[in-house]
Order: C-alpha cells, then sequence, then structure tokens
C-alpha cells in the first residue's frame, strides 16, 4: 500500500495551535504560559534572547520534548498522543547541520529519506531534486566532512525536505554563518515559503525574522512578550526618528529650537547626534533640510530611521536582544541607538 | 508530486531502519581509515607486551606445575583474553559515538523522524559490534604469527567467535547509555573507557583467578569476562590452568549467554528510554 502524510483533521486550518504551554527544569521555569498560532502558509518567527524559550518551545512542537503543561497540535495533531503522526507532518532543522559528516550529502539524503519510509525511488529522485535547487550538485558525493558551513546548513535544510513537509520548523537556522552564506539560505527559505511550506522560524537575529516572518511573536523569560507584524511592532514603539549630526556643536540648541515644529514628541540630544519623532516620513525630512538651511546650521548628516526590531526589543523588556551571544555579521544598516 | 511512501516491509519498520542505520554507521566507520587503523592495532600492541614482556613471567596453574613458565604456553593463553578485552572494548564505540550524535543534533533528527525510535540504537550497537569481525580477524592473525593455535576444531572455534560478537554486541548496548547518559563527547572518551579497564583486568583474561586475592576471586569469577574468555580458551582447545569452585566457571558458555541476555534485557531499555528524552547540548 503505498499513501501520502496522513490527511489531518478537517479543523487543522492552523499549522500549529498552542495553548498555554509550560515546561519546567528542575527549579526553572523555561516556558511559562506559551500561547503560539501558525496560520498555514505564513512563517512566524519567534524571536527572542538566548533562554528565552525559543528552542524550548520548537523542541515540544517537534515531538523533542514534553511540555510540563498545555496542549500543542501540530498539522492537527496532538503532539503527545499522535507524535509520529506529527514527525510525518514536519521538517526540522535545528541549530546544528545535523548530517553524518562521514556519509556524502546524497548518502544523508537517500538514508534520512528511508528513515522517513518513503519510497526508494521516490528517494532518489527527490535527492537529484534537493541537491540541485539547494545548488550542491558537485558536491553530492563528496563527504559532508568536506562542506563548508553553508553547504552543510543547506544539506540539512534538504534533509528536513526529502518528504515535502508542510510544515518546517527552523531554530535558528543561520547561526553561525557568515552573512553571504547567511543571505543564500534566506532566499532558499524565500523560496520555500512561495511554494506554500508554513514555516515557524526561531532567532535571535532581527534583521532574519524581519526579512523572512509575517507575523513575531516575542519570547522573553519564557512568557510571550508581543506579538504582531514587524510594522506594527515598530508602530507600537513610535514610528520614524529624524537624525541630525551636526558640522559644529554649539549650534545644537539653535537647531533643536528649529526641529522643535516638526516633532512630535521630545527631541534628545545625545553625543551630538540629535533625534527628532516624526510623522510624515521624507517630506518631514525635506521640511527639516529647509528649516535647518534656512539658519544657516551646518549639516554633517540628516537621516530618517525607522526603528528596528532592536528599538522594540529593548522597549518592550528593557534588555537589548544580544546580551549573550555574539552580534550577527553587520551589515551596511543603520544601528538603532541601543548598542552592547 | 507529493511525498511516495514505501510499503511496510515483511519483518516491518524496526528490522527496515536498523539496517539502514547500520549500514550508514559501518560506512561512515571505513571513512576515517586513521581511526580505524588504531582500533586495530591497539588490541595488536596488547598481545605483543603481553606476550614477550610479562609472558614469561606469569605462570599458568595446571598447565604443568614442574616446569618453569612457558612462554608458548602462556602466548596460547593470553590470546583469549585478548579477544574478550578487544570486544568489551566495542562499548567505546557506542558510548563516544552517540555523545557525538547528541551533541551535532543528530539524535535530535533521528527523534523527529517518524522512524522507529528503537532502531537509531539497535542500528548502533549492531554496527559496533559487526565491526569487531574485522578486529577480531587481525587479532587472530596476530596470534597465529606468535603461537596461538585453534586445537579443538572449527565448530567450537566458530562457537567460539560467536560469544565473542554476543558479548560485543551486548557490552555495546551498556555503552550506548553510558554515551546518552554523559554531557559531551569529550567526557564520552573517558566515561566510556573507564570502566572497561578494570572490568577486564578483574579476571582472567591475563593471569589465572587463583593468582588473585581470594576476595578479588568471587568478583572476577562472577565477572563475565572471564566466563567468557575461559569459554573461549575451552573452544579453542588452549589452557585453561585450574579453575577455582564457581558456577560460572564450570559453566562458561552458559554463564556468558545467560549473563549477555541478563544485561541487554537492563540496559537495552534504559538506553532507548535515554534516548527517548535525549536532549542535545
Amino acid at each position: 500500500m503505498i499513501h501520502g502524510v496522513p490527511s489531518p483533521p478537517v479543523t487543522a486550518d492552523l499549522a500549529v495551535d498552542a495553548h498555554g504551554l509550560v515546561k519546567t527544569f528542575g527549579d526553572v521555569r523555561a516556558l511559562d504560559g506559551v500561547d503560539l498560532v501558525v496560520p498555514r502558509g505564513t512563517v512566524v518567527g519567534l524571536l527572542g534572547p538566548n533562554g528565552s524559550g525559543k528552542t524550548t518551545t520548537v523542541r515540544i512542537l517537534a515531538t523533542l520534548l514534553q511540555a510540563t503543561a498545555g496542549t500543542a497540535k501540530v498539522n492537527g495533531f496532538d503532539v503527545k498522543s499522535q507524535a509520529d503522526d506529527v514527525r510525518r507532518s514536519i521538517g526540522l532543522t535545528g541549530q546544528y547541520a545535523a548530517v553524518d559528516e562521514f556519509l556524502t550529502g546524497r548518502e544523508n539524503l537517500m538514508m534520512f529519506g528511508g528513515l522517513y519510509h518513503l519510497d526508494k525511488a521516490y528517494v532518489s529522485e527527490r535527492s537529484d531534486e534537493l541537491l540541485a535547487t539547494f545548488d550542491l550538485v558537485d558536491a553530492a558525493d563528496r563527504p559532508a566532512k568536506t562542506y563548508s558551513g553553508g553547504m552543510r546548513r543547506r544539506l540539512d535544510l534538504a534533509a528536513s525536505l526529502i518528504a515535502k513537509p508542510g510544515i518546517l520548523f527552523l531554530d535558528e537556522p543561520t547561526t553561525g554563518l557568515d552573512p553571504r552564506s547567511r543571505i543564500g539560505l534566506w532566499n532558499v527559505m524565500k523560496g520555500l515559503v512561495a511554494e506554500g511550506t508554513t514555516v515557524l522560524l526561531t532567532t535571535q537575529y532581527l534583521d532574519e525574522a524581519d526579512q523572512l516572518a509575517d507575523d513575531i511573536v516575542v519570547l522573553d523569560h519564557g512568557k510571550v512578550i508581543a506579538h504582531g507584524t514587524s510594522s506594527a511592532l515598530k508602530d507600537e514603539i513610535g514610528g520614524d526618528r529624524l537624525e541630525v549630526r551636526l558640522a559644529r556643536e554649539d549650534q545644537t540648541s539653535q537647531a533643536v529650537s528649529a526641529l522643535v515644529p516638526l516633532a512630535t514628541g521630545e527631541i534628545v540630544t545625545q553625543d551630538g547626534l540629535i533625534s527628532a519623532p516624526i510623522t510624515g516620513g521624507s517630506t518631514t525630512l525635506i521640511e527639516a533640510v529647509r528649516a535647518l538651511d534656512a539658519q544657516q546650521i551646518e549639516v554633517d548628516d540628516i537621516a530618517l530611521r525607522r526603528p528596528t526590531l532592536d528599538d522594540v526589543f529593548l522597549s518592550l523588556t528593557g534588555h537589548a536582544t544580544e546580551d549573550e551571544t555574539p552580534a550577527p555579521p553587520s551589515r551596511s544598516r543603520r544601528r538603532g541607538p541601543v548598542r552592547r | 508530486m507529493s511525498a511516495v511512501y514505501a510499503k511496510r516491509p515483511p519483518l516491518g519498520w524496526t528490522v527496515h531502519d536498523s539496517i539502514i542505520i547500520t549500514r550508514a554507521t559501518i560506512l561512515a566507520s571505513f571513512r576515517i581509515p586513521e581511526a580505524l587503523f588504531f582500533q586495530l592495532i591497539q588490541p595488536v600492541i596488547f598481545v605483543i607486551l603481553f606476550a614477550y614482556v610479562f609472558g614469561a613471567a606469569i605462570p599458568i596453574p595446571g598447565a604443568d606445575p614442574t616446569s618453569a613458565p612457558d612462554a608458548s604456553l602462556y602466548r596460547q593463553y593470553l590470546m583469549p583474553g585478548i579477544f574478550g578485552q578487544t570486544v568489551a572494548f566495542a562499548a567505546a564505540a557506542s558510548t563516544v559515538g552517540l555523545a557525538e550524535a547528541m551533541q551535532r543534533g543528530i539524535i535530535d533528527r533521528y527523534r523527529a523522524l517518524p522512524m522507529s525510535q528503537p532502531a537509531a540504537l539497535i542500528g548502533n550497537t549492531i554496527a559496533n559490534a559487526l565491526r569487531q569481525i574485522l578486529a577480531l580477524t587481525v587479532l587472530s592473525i596476530t596470534g597465529l604469527i606468535v603461537g596461538w593455535r585453534i586445537n579443538d576444531g572449527i565448530w567450537n572455534a566458530i562457537l567460539a567467535y560467536l560469544l565473542l560478537l554476543l558479548f560485543a554486541y551486548t557490552v555495546t548496548w551498556v555503552g550506548a547509555f553510558v554515551g546518552l547518559s554523559v554531557r559531551n563527547s569529550e567526557t564520552a572518551s573517558t566515561a566510556g573507557l573507564i570502566w572497561i579497564f578494570p572490568l577486564t583486568f578483574l579476571s582472567n583474561a591475563f593471569v589465572p583467578i587463583t593468582a588473585l586475592p581470594t576476595w578479588l576471586q568471587y568478583f572476577a569469577a562472577y565477572n563475565p569476562i572471564s566466563s567468557l574468555v575461559l569459554a573461549c580458551r575451552e573452544l579453542f582447545g588452549n589452557p585453561i590452568g585450574t579453575q577455582p569452585d564457581f558456577w560460572p566457571l564450570q559453566n562458561p558458555v552458559e554463564y556468558t549467554i545467560i549473563s549477555c541476555a541478563v544485561v541487554i534485557a537492563i540496559f537495552a531499555p534504559l538506553a532507548v528510554r535515554k534516548f527517548r528524552t535525549a536532549a542535545s547540548r
């Protein structure tokens, strides 16, 4: 008998439906009542610093851990009582490239395909397809030991996709990768999403959540502290800011008074940087340039800065996202005022 | 096209999945020629050490009380001891292999697959036991070179080798349990070995039990390595020395099989339970 993925109960319009998840390890309450909903076909980013409970949440949903309390359904199946059905419905890519490094890329895919109980001819064809998609054709018959970090992650992701799961859990998929490999992997993930795959992504990189996720759930100390789209979260802490750096510091107070009519709130001056909350985007920016020019104030740099998720996180939790972990490879993005 | 699933194999998924893991584990071990080489060379060094360094100093009681210690007789006595010690070290491969797999997230991946969960361990333990075939082959050839002989017919010899493999399979379950219990692969490579050394030396593998202090004789007599080594000596037709009056030493084949069954019955479920709750890092 040849059969497909078990068809989920009809009510399963949610890929993930978790309520009140609690997980304690001894005295530590790693999860403290987490609710999480991932509608089919969407990408939800689970965002938080180390130890916030992201990985614990994914491990419970992937049947690797049992929750102390709460219920969770994945693809309509209960993670506790229907673990095998859940496992058939998901692909999991963890924080490590979990491939056998002494086997070749193709051997790894064949092995995992066999362990998914897939048909051999299908696995062989699917492996070729995945190796091509993930740009691993040339390396297919070399042991994974010889692969670069980015190649291993791609092979790992390919192994998760061998059974064409509709739901993908990606637990910090780009941690430790160089910027080029990260962007490469983001493109692969975007392609999967475009094909309709549901993704639950954990990350501590704000730009990653920004890039990939429709909805963001912010976790801190095992609790959901915010939930919404990236732009909604940004709006919540206030909109755009105008940042001005002057050529001459003695013109600071003059500049601040010139900007007051445009600002929607208090203007902050720190280390020679004037920061004013504004609305109206670039129109206001042009007005500001005119106002400063009319007063003959010399400007070194003037820019409109959209809040980053860094700012969101700081304002929600009172601490930055990257407390204990190295910063992601920096790109040419304007950073928020919050630095470690 | 959606994924195409295979038919349920006649022997069930556990057998199917175990074969996949066994094959992958053995294949991987041949991809590390250095490790394979040192795994094989270590027992050979033991043979040379014991045969030529300690051999002349260890008398075999009951062999021939009137003559001086005979080095070639000791080599006949020694080889089954080295066989026993070698297969006992099969446990270390499972310990290190599984601890590494856990640290590198591979156990997580297995556990998130719809595969038979015990198969991941059954495959690993079978592979590590089967790898001993190569080790025993190399050792047997070394033994033949230094003067060891199979004196009691091919069938008994085959039975001896099968007992050695059964023992190897048994200790890999203990090794699997240890490997899934330690925190990292660095600890695994010491914890995996620390119990095997005393176990092999507190036995009749290298010296006759009667040479041990009385209280140690009890331990050594019930140590399954002693019964395994004694059974091999008998089945290969090598000198056995005199045996103190303990049931395991009077019935070494039976005691070896029973103790292997008991150890597997205890450690296989323990290891599978560890596996089901294993967490990486």
